[in-house]
C-alpha cells in the first residue's frame, strides 16, 4: 500500500494525472505481458530504461 | 555524527559509498567483488566492505541514499512512450516488464536486499532518493577543494536530465539549469561508439583512444544534421538519425546512409582509417561543446573554479582541452565520474543540502586520493599468497622499492598492488600495472601480452608533482587521470618525412619522444601526478625510478586484463600474474618473480573473461 499512496504523491507532486490512465492500462497490459514471458531481463544494448 | 551509506545500482557500475560525519570513510563498486566488469546488480559486497571497513552493523547507519529517482525515470519512460507511439513498442515491451516486476518497486526491493545484510532491519523510512545528476554533482562539488564553483555534469541520461549546470556554495548547491533526454551529449559520443563497433557504455574511452588515429572528416557533418549546437553551448539532437529512444539500437539507416556504411560488426570487421576518422570527428564536436559550455559559464556566473561529473566527464581529452583554454583557475573532477561515483554523491547531498551540516576542510580535496577500497595487511597478504603456492621474498620497505625501481629499469612489467583500492574506474598506483615509459616496446609488449588488448590503446603515465612540467604541457594537479596533455616540446622526437606520412595504427610504431610508451600518436599523454601526501609508497618507487635513470615518469595501467574489473585482492592478483606476462609481481611487502613460482600454476588467461 505504500508504493500506492508514494505514487500518488509522486504524480500529485509533478501535477502529472495524466499519466494515471496510461499507467492503469499499463498495469493491465504489462501484466499481460510478464504473463506471457519467463523473465524480466534487460537487453544487452543500451538500455534509456 | 550520523553515518549515511550511498548506494548506485540496477543500471551500471553498481557501488556503494559510506561516510560518517561528512567525511567519506569508504567506496567500492561492486564489480571488483563479483568480477563482473560494470556489475549493475545491487552490491551487497560492496555495502558489506564498507559497513565492515567502519566496523559497523547495518542498523548503525542512519540514511541509506539511493542514487535517483525510479519514479522519475519511469515517468520520462512513459512520456516518451507516448511521444513516440506507436513507434517504439519493441522498447516498450522489454522496459515495461523489466519496470512493472522490478524497478518500480525498488524502496521494497532494496528494503529486501538491505536485509540480507541483518535480517533485522525493518526500517524502511531510513531509504531515501536523491537525483542522478544531483548526486554526480554533489559528488563533484562537495570533496572538491573549493568554497564556490560551477558544476557543470554530463551523461547520457539519469531520469530526465542528461546534462546540468548546478552552483555550489559552501554546504549549498543549487541547479540552475538542465538539458534533458532525448538530447544527450553522452548518448551522441554512445551512437558513436555503437556505430563504430564497441560496446555502448563500456567503449567509449576505445573510442576516445582511437581518435588521435584518425581526422575529424565528419565534423561538419554532424553538426550540419545529427546535432544544433547553440551559442551558449546548449543543443538539440535531431531525432530522425538516433534509435534509441523507440528502438533496441543506438543509430538507425538514415544515420548509417548519411556515413555510408553500416555499423562494425565487430567480431567480423576490421576497425579502418572510416571508423578511427569518425571516432576523431565525434571526439572533436564533444571536446567543442564542452569548451563552448564552460565558456559560456564562466561568462554568465563570474565564478573561477570549475567541477565536473558525470560519464562525459571522464572524457579526460575535452577535460584537459578546457584545462588548456584557462577559461577557469581551477578544475576538479571527481574521479568516479560514471554511475558509481552517483553513491558518493546521493550520501553527501543528504548530508548537506538535507541535514545542512557545513562543510569542513572546505579547501582541501578530500577525495584522499581515491584510495577509499578495501586493504590487506601483510598478515593477510603472506597467508593468502602461501594458500596460493606462491613464492615470495619478503622485503623491508627500502629495499622492495630499490629492487621494484631496478627492476623497472631493466624493462620489467610488474604488478603493483598497495594499500587501499581505488574508487573510480582508473588504477592510481593501487592496483596498477607499471612499465618503463622510456622503452620503445612497452606499449605493445603490454597491450598484447599483458593486458590481451587491442594494440592502438594508449598507456598513461604517472610522473612526480615537481617534475610534472619539464615533461609535460600542463601546469596543475591531475592526481586522478583525469587531464590529457601534451607532453613538453623538449623530449619530442620530431618525425621524418616518411613517418609523418603514416597512417593511423603504423605511426604506433613510430618513437615519438624520450617516453614513447606512454606518448600517443598526437603526443599527448592521459597523465596522473603522484604526490606523497596522498600514496608515499608509489611517490617513492618512482623517485628512486628517478634516480636510476633520470626520468620520473612511469607506465601506469590498471592491473587487470581486457575485460576483466581491475584486481581487488591478493588472489586476483596472483591469478592475472600467473595468467599473464607480467615479470614480477609486488603485493605489500612480497616480491614475486615469475621464473621462481611453481609452473604449473600458470594457467591460459586470455579466455577467462568476456571482452569488453
Amino acid at each position: 500500500m505504500s508504493f500506492l499512496e508514494e505514487f500518488l504523491d509522486f504524480l500529485r507532486e509533478r501535477k502529472k494525472y495524466w499519466l494515471l490512465p496510461i499507467i492503469l492500462f499499463l498495469v493491465i497490459f504489462g501484466g499481460l505481458i510478464i504473463l506471457a514471458q519467463g523473465s524480466a531481463v534487460a537487453p544487452f544494448i543500451y538500455a534509456i530504461f | 555524527m550520523s553515518y549515511i551509506l550511498g548506494i548506485s545500482a540496477f543500471y551500471h557500475d553498481s557501488a556503494a559509498t559510506l561516510i560518517h560525519g561528512g567525511k567519506i570513510i569508504a567506496a567500492a563498486q561492486e564489480e571488483r567483488f563479483t568480477r563482473v566488469k560494470h556489475d549493475f546488480s545491487y552490491p551487497h559486497n560492496a555495502v558489506e566492505f564498507v559497513l565492515s571497513y567502519a566496523n559497523i552493523k547495518l542498523k548503525n547507519v542512519d540514511h541509506i541514499i539511493f542514487y535517483e529517482k525510479p519514479f522519475l525515470k519511469f515517468e520520462r519512460l512513459l512520456e516518451t512512450y507516448v511521444a513516440f507511439a506507436p513507434k517504439g513498442f519493441l522498447q516498450f515491451s522489454k522496459a515495461m516488464p523489466l519496470w512493472l516486476k522490478e524497478k518500480l518497486f525498488q524502496k521494497k526491493m532494496l528494503l529486501d536486499l538491505l536485509k540480507t545484510h541483518d535480517k533485522d532491519f525493518n526500517d524502511e523510512k531510513k531509504i531515501l532518493f536523491s537525483e542522478h545528476h544531483l548526486s554526480h554533482a554533489a559528488s563533484t562539488f562537495y570533496p572538491s577543494p573549493f568554497e564556490e564553483a560551477i558544476i557543470l555534469t554530463a551523461d547520457g541520461v539519469g531520469e530526465w536530465a542528461t546534462t546540468t549546470v548546478a552552483i555550489g556554495r559552501g554546504k549549498k548547491l543549487e541547479i540552475k539549469k538542465e538539458i534533458h533526454f532525448p538530447h544527450s551529449l553522452g548518448l551522441l559520443y554512445s551512437a558513436f561508439t555503437y556505430y563504430t563497433g564497441f560496446r555502448v557504455n563500456s567503449g567509449e574511452y576505445k573510442l576516445m583512444g582511437l581518435a588521435p588515429y584518425g581526422e575529424p572528416k565528419y565534423v561538419d557533418q554532424i553538426l550540419g544534421n545529427l546535432i544544433d549546437v547553440k551559442e551558449d553551448g546548449s543543443f538539440r539532437l535531431d531525432q530522425k538519425y538516433f534509435n534509441y529512444t523507440t528502438g533496441l539500437t543506438m543509430t538507425n539507416e538514415k544515420f548509417h546512409n548519411l556515413f555510408g556504411q553500416k555499423p562494425r560488426n565487430s567480431e567480423d570487421d576490421k576497425i579502418s582509417q572510416f571508423h578511427m576518422d569518425m571516432a576523431a570527428s565525434v571526439q572533436k564536436v564533444t571536446e567543442n561543446i564542452m569548451l563552448t559550455l564552460s565558456k559560456s559559464l564562466k561568462e554568465e556566473y563570474k565564478i573561477n573554479n570549475l567541477c565536473l561529473a558525470g560519464g562525459v566527464a571522464l572524457n579526460c581529452v575535452a577535460n584537459g582541452k578546457i584545462l588548456k583554454e584557462k577559461i577557469f583557475k581551477n578544475i576538479w573532477i571527481q574521479p568516479a565520474s560514471g554511475d558509481a561515483g552517483g553513491s558518493l554523491g546521493a550520501a553527501l547531498a543528504f548530508w548537506h543540502l538535507e541535514l545542512e551540516k557545513d562543510r569542513e576542510n572546505i579547501n582541501i580535496d578530500s577525495m584522499q586520493g581515491s584510495y577509499l577500497g578495501p586493504e590487506y595487511s601483510q598478515d593477510n597478504i603472506e597467508n593468502e599468497l602461501k594458500k596460493l603456492g606462491a613464492k615470495f621474498d619478503v622485503l623491508n620497505n627500502e629495499d622492495l622499492i630499490e629492487r621494484t625501481a631496478e627492476s623497472l629499469s631493466n624493462g620489467a612489467a610488474i604488478g603493483w598492488f598497495q594499500g587501499r583500492m581505488e574508487f573510480g574506474p582508473r588504477a592510481l598506483g593501487s592496483r596498477s600495472i607499471l612499465g618503463d615509459a622510456r622503452s620503445a616496446t612497452m606499449q605493445k609488449n603490454l597491450n598484447l601480452k599483458v593486458k590481451y588488448r587491442e594494440s592502438f590503446r594508449p598507456f598513461a603515465p604517472s610522473v612526480l608533482r615537481e617534475d610534472l612540467e619539464n615533461w609535460f604541457d600542463l601546469d596543475a594537479d591531475s592526481p586522478y587521470m583525469t587531464f590529457v596533455a601534451d607532453i613538453n616540446p623538449k623530449i619530442k622526437n620530431k618525425m621524418t618525412e616518411d613517418q609523418e606520412k603514416l597512417f593511423g595504427i603504423d605511426k604506433l610504431n613510430v618513437k615519438r619522444s624520450e617516453i614513447p610508451a606512454v606518448t600517443h600518436i598526437d603526443y599527448s599523454a592521459r597523465i596522473q601526478t603522484v604526490h606523497r601526501d596522498t600514496n608515499s609508497k608509489y611517490y617513492d618507487l618512482i623517485k628512486k625510478f628517478k634516480e636510476i635513470t633520470n626520468c620520473p615518469v612511469i607506465v601506469n595501467t590498471s592491473f587487470n586484463v581486457r575485460g576483466e574489473p581491475i584486481v581487488n585482492t591478493p588472489s586476483d592478483a596472483f591469478k592475472c600474474f600467473m595468467g599473464t606476462e607480467l615479470d614480477s609481481l609486488v603485493i605489500g611487502n612480497c616480491y614475486l618473480e615469475k621464473n621462481k613460482q611453481i609452473q604449473s600454476l600458470k594457467k591460459d588467461y586470455t579466455n577467462e573473461f568476456e571482452l569488453d
